[in-house]
């Protein structure tokens, strides 16, 4: 299998992946119990839109200077590596490795400064021209981009000035921050706790407020997670909304890039200067359809409370923080419902077939060759989920695994879709709580992938049906560590959630408090 | 044992590099052959940089839907792009976007036939879309040995025709390939200029013992062995002639044919085993989740149907060079329908096809007399009505060898003019043929007798050659 995926792995390591990925398939055969006769499978959430395409025109091209700039060896404008005829792997030229010195802070936040007037930071999965971009991964530590993704251009033009790169979970694969080849953020509520992941940097930034804004990415939780630990608001937009371009790709059918801020205000802010149809993304759309309820129908608006969301498995501390705020709505004229998403118990397990398999296949081009370090720098958490998702989609067992979680997606999708059906009697918006716990510590999950894996149980199926969630501040847990609550929305339902959210944020001031208590934090640390 | 019979089973795979300005999936140049220099048609996505998307190129999936209907596939109407796994250097991405289970054309048929033996059928199974890889140089620098990589190549769009292992020979082969080529160019498709690479042939053979081997209900060999690179018809021919000598011996000798990929070396003349890496591997085909699926409206393909047409003009005359007669052939052309329907009878292919001029002689002064049938019936039902009402004809040789000696005996200033190049001699003969036969001989048999027949007569007067 690692040879299949093109990885070069030591016996010790391939004891340890081997019972690691053996506890995982181990866990998605509950797949098994899931009749998906006459189910079709989802691979693309893009409400049936097809045939997009360009007209046959030329295009800029990069230079040749440009294009072989970032190469380790170059001739003539050729990119040069090693003989295909002597050996079968070794293909890159192989350098030692030089020592990297990440830029970073006390919280480890910030990998590159770009400029002190800005006040965006940037998820260093979006690529910046002439600033480096590593994707907190030692593959690309010394990678210099030749383009900038359409969300930074776009931002920029708009007159927002980027401030800095910073710090995520290597390729974006992780809950906790603590994948980051350059070490692992911390919580700024509490340097003990992890921050939630993978956009681990824009969250603690936010809330340290070295940044008012970040961009993070959300493939399975990214963006929510981190936000709920850190007391902000994070956007994990629709599918399709927000342009992928130029943004490293982790698994090209979940992926949803969005915006952390303060207030849901901010963050409806830059979701409108940034939500454009990009012709250089086939997948985004313009969402035409873009419903806002609350000021449309005051009064009129019915939350859905999904009772697995609610289950046995959910930290009290967490569900009492949440059923909270869900009796402020209803006591200020927002009809509750409980309701019921049978399906969603499976998303873990549809999406660690899916996204691994997406993943193993996005970063195969990684060689080494035309850009950064070859494929022996890839971290620990990398090559697991190379491995298993080369497994899950190689020949013998891609009907049993891939094909499987697809149709399993197809059952996940029809829940919400039952969910929020209008003719059914359906609801607007979908509450619960984003993580099955308050933050944890940093450490406590790290040798056991597959409960990391859980802590993204709640924040899954909304990734794998292509909807928007927005990540509110609550309340605290006892020990003063943030709980977030997340609304789930239809897709193209953005301002029905912002509405929501800006209309909880005038009612309820947990997100004022975060300022005010993460700056007292970061003083009272400098001052240790 | 010795005398039992190994019988060739080929089918052929055939690239064609697609003739669009741009790339298939970005809008850097697609004329990687007169690049002044490596790596100046780049970009982000052909070169596979971290964060880049591909973008389906409209006029490369028209162009494919146009080699489709050439070859006489069925277009699917939904199809859909997938990722093809394998690692080398010149593949960007680690993946090479394909198409796998829904590929835009499948189904098709070449009718061919080698000199006066039987037409023989081919089947197409599909056409797909692809994008090409980088291209390597070979050199060594300071006593090393390295790949240099040019991705000018890189992405550009790549049709990939497929056919059934129908070939039995590698005679066959070459025919198919050439019969490819021309309707490839044909149909404007592509340069298919073999020496720059912009057409490359694949052939994969194993050999079936037994006398008669029928692609129906009959299972293939468990085996395959592929001889890639192949750049000329000459080459195809002897490769898969050296192959079938090879495979005959091992299997003569009691022993199985390993599976294998063999290159072909231009200069040794001889297979060449592949590297290790470029064997069949575990592909890992899944859907492209970047490229929303496709799905042809039945007009667009009307359209593009319409496109392999030419200008009516330009068809008249070609119809006249095939030898329908003017009439005939501006009839049709100036009709669509009729046209259309021409054309999807003889697939697109040149009028002027070696084997063809016969056939559409009869089949065009035929329409001319059935122009409603031809406008409506599907073209097969039409077929069979042609052949039915052919076969009232009077084709004995025997038969209308006797009609034309005694023309010929009676009418000798006929004879003379003819030989002096009066043309309308010729018209008068025939005339006098047909009043023997009632007008029903087969018109195309009794031109051909009395061509010999007055040719023999210049020299040896009184032999008579038998025709056919």
């Amino acid at each position: 299998m690692a040879g299949l995926a093109n990885l070069q792995i030591s016996d010790k390591e391939l004891e340890l992946y081997t019972k690691q990925i053996q506890d995982i398939l181990g866990y998605v055969e509950q797949l098994d119990e899931v009749n998906v006769e006459g189910v079709e499978p989802t691979y693309q959430t893009l409400d049936g839109t097809t045939n997009v395409w360009r007209e046959d025109e030329v295009g800029e091209s990069l230079s040749q200077e440009e294009a072989v700039s970032q190469a380790k060896r170059s001739i003539d404008g050729y990119f040069v590596a090693n003989s295909v005829f002597k050996s079968n792997k070794a293909w890159p030229l192989t350098t030692k490795a030089r020592p990297f010195m990440a830029e970073i802070d006390k919280y480890n936040v910030v990998l590159t400064e770009v400029d002190e007037n800005g006040t965006v930071g940037h998820k260093d999965l979006f690529l910046t021209k002439g600033v480096k971009s590593t994707a907190g991964s030692n593959v690309l530590r010394e990678y210099i981009p030749q383009y900038s993704s359409t969300v930074v251009e776009l931002l920029e033009k708009a007159g927002f000035k980027t401030k800095y790169k910073l710090n995520c979970d290597a390729w974006a694969h992780g809950s906790s921050g603590e994948n980051s080849d350059f070490g692992a953020t911390k919580n700024p509520w509490n340097i003990e706790y992890t921050p939630g992941g993978s956009s681990s940097g824009s969250a603690a930034a936010v809330a340290a407020g070295l940044v008012d804004f970040a961009t993070g990415t959300d493939t399975g939780g990214s963006i929510r997670l981190p936000a709920s630990f850190c007391n902000v608001v994070g956007l994990k937009s629709t599918y399709g909304a927000l342009s992928r371009y130029g943004i490293v790709a982790m698994a090209s059918s979940l992926d949803s890039p969005g915006f952390l801020g303060r207030t849901v205000g901010e963050v409806r802010k830059l979701f409108e200067i940034a939500s454009k149809k990009d012709l250089n993304d086939a997948t985004s759309e313009s969402g035409v359809k873009r419903p806002g309820l609350v000021s449309t129908r005051p009064g009129l608006i019915r939350i859905g409370i999904p009772k697995e969301y609610f289950s046995d498995g959910i930290d009290p501390e967490v569900k009492k923080t949440v059923m909270e705020a869900v009796s402020v709505l209803k006591k200020n004229g927002i009809e509750i419902r409980e309701i019921t998403l049978p399906n969603s118990k499976y998303g873990i397990a549809v999406y660690y077939l899916v996204q691994t398999t997406e993943v193993a296949s996005n970063l195969g081009r990684y060689d080494g060759i035309r850009y950064g370090q070859d494929r022996s720098f890839f971290g620990a958490e990398a090559k697991r989920r190379i491995m298993l998702g080369t497994f899950a989609s190689s020949a013998g067992y891609s009907a049993k695994f891939f094909e499987k979680a697809a149709r399993v997606r197809t059952l996940i999708i029809q829940d919400f879709e039952k969910a929020f059906d209008p003719s059914a009697d359906g609801v607007d918006v979908i509450l619960g709580p984003v993580s099955p716990t308050p933050p944890f510590k940093l450490g406590e999950k790290t040798n056991d992938p597959l409960q990391m894996y859980l802590s993204d149980i709640l924040t899954v199926p909304v990734n794998l049906a292509g909807l928007p969630a927005l990540a509110l501040p609550c309340g605290f847990s006892k020990s003063g560590l943030p709980v977030g609550m997340q609304l789930i929305g239809p897709r193209w339902g953005e301002n029905l959630l912002f509405d929501v959210g800006e209309k909880y944020q005038e009612l309820m001031k947990w997100h004022k408090m975060q300022l005010h208590v993460a700056r007292s934090k970061v003083k009272g640390q400098r001052s240790k | 044992m010795k005398n039992s019979k190994y019988m060739p089973v080929i089918g052929l795979e055939v690239h064609v590099e697609l003739k669009t300005k741009s790339k298939m999936f970005c809008g850097c140049r697609n004329d990687p052959f007169h690049a002044s220099k490596p790596n100046i048609y780049t970009c982000p996505v052909c070169l596979g940089l971290p964060g880049a998307l591909p973008v389906p190129n409209k006029k490369a999936i028209e162009l494919t839907v146009k080699l489709g209907l050439g070859l006489g596939c069925e277009i699917n109407r939904e199809s859909r792009f997938d990722r093809k796994h394998y690692f080398y250097p010149d593949l960007p991405k680690g993946y090479q976007i394909s198409q796998y289970e829904k590929p835009f054309a499948s189904d098709g048929e070449l009718k061919f036939r080698i000199q006066n033996s039987e037409f023989r059928i081919i089947r197409v199974r599909r056409v797909h879309l692809e994008e090409d890889t980088g291209k390597f140089l070979y050199r060594k620098i300071d006593g090393e040995e390295v790949s240099l990589i040019d991705f000018n190549r890189s992405g550009v769009p790549l049709a990939e025709i497929v056919t059934e292992p129908d070939i039995r020979s590698a005679e066959e082969a070459k025919e198919i390939a050439k019969k490819i080529h021309q309707i490839v160019r044909a149909l404007e498709v592509s340069d298919a200029d073999m020496e720059k690479g912009s057409m490359r042939l694949e052939a994969n053979i194993s050999m079936f013992k037994g006398l008669a081997f029928g692609y129906k209900g009959q299972a293939l060999p468990n085996y395959k062995v592929e001889i890639k690179n192949i750049n000329s018809f000459r080459f195809l021919e002897k490769a898969i002639n050296k192959e079938i000598e090879r495979q005959e011996k091992i299997l003569r000798g009691g022993k199985k044919v390993k599976q294998q990929t063999f290159g072909w070396d231009t200069e040794k003349q001889e297979l060449k085993p592949q590297r290790v890496k470029e064997e069949a591997a575990d592909y890992r085909y899944f859907p492209e989740p970047d490229i929303p699926p496709i799905i042809l409206s039945a007009d667009w393909i009307t359209d593009i149907k319409a496109q392999i047409s030419k200008l009516p003009e330009e068809i008249c005359q070609e119809l006249i060079k095939a030898g329908v007669s003017e009439t005939a052939a501006k009839v049709i052309s100036g009709d669509k329908q009729l046209v259309l329907k021409i054309i999807e009878i003889f697939r697109g292919r040149s009028f002027a096809a070696k084997d063809r001029p016969l056939q559409i002689r009869n089949f065009g002064n035929w329409v001319l007399h059935h122009q409603t049938e031809a406008k409506e019936k599907p073209a097969e039902e039409l077929i069979l009505l042609f052949n039915q009402q052919k076969e009232g004809m009077i084709s004995d040789s025997n038969q209308l060898e006797d009609w034309v000696s005694d023309v010929i005996k009676n009418n000798q200033q006929a004879v003379i003019d003819f030989k002096s190049g009066k043309q309308p001699a010729m018209g008068f003969l025939i005339g006098q043929v047909q009043r023997l036969a009632g007008g029903k001989a087969d018109i195309n048999k009794v031109v051909t007798l009395l061509n010999s027949n007055l040719k023999t007569q210049i020299s040896k007067p009184s032999v008579k050659l038998k025709a056919d």
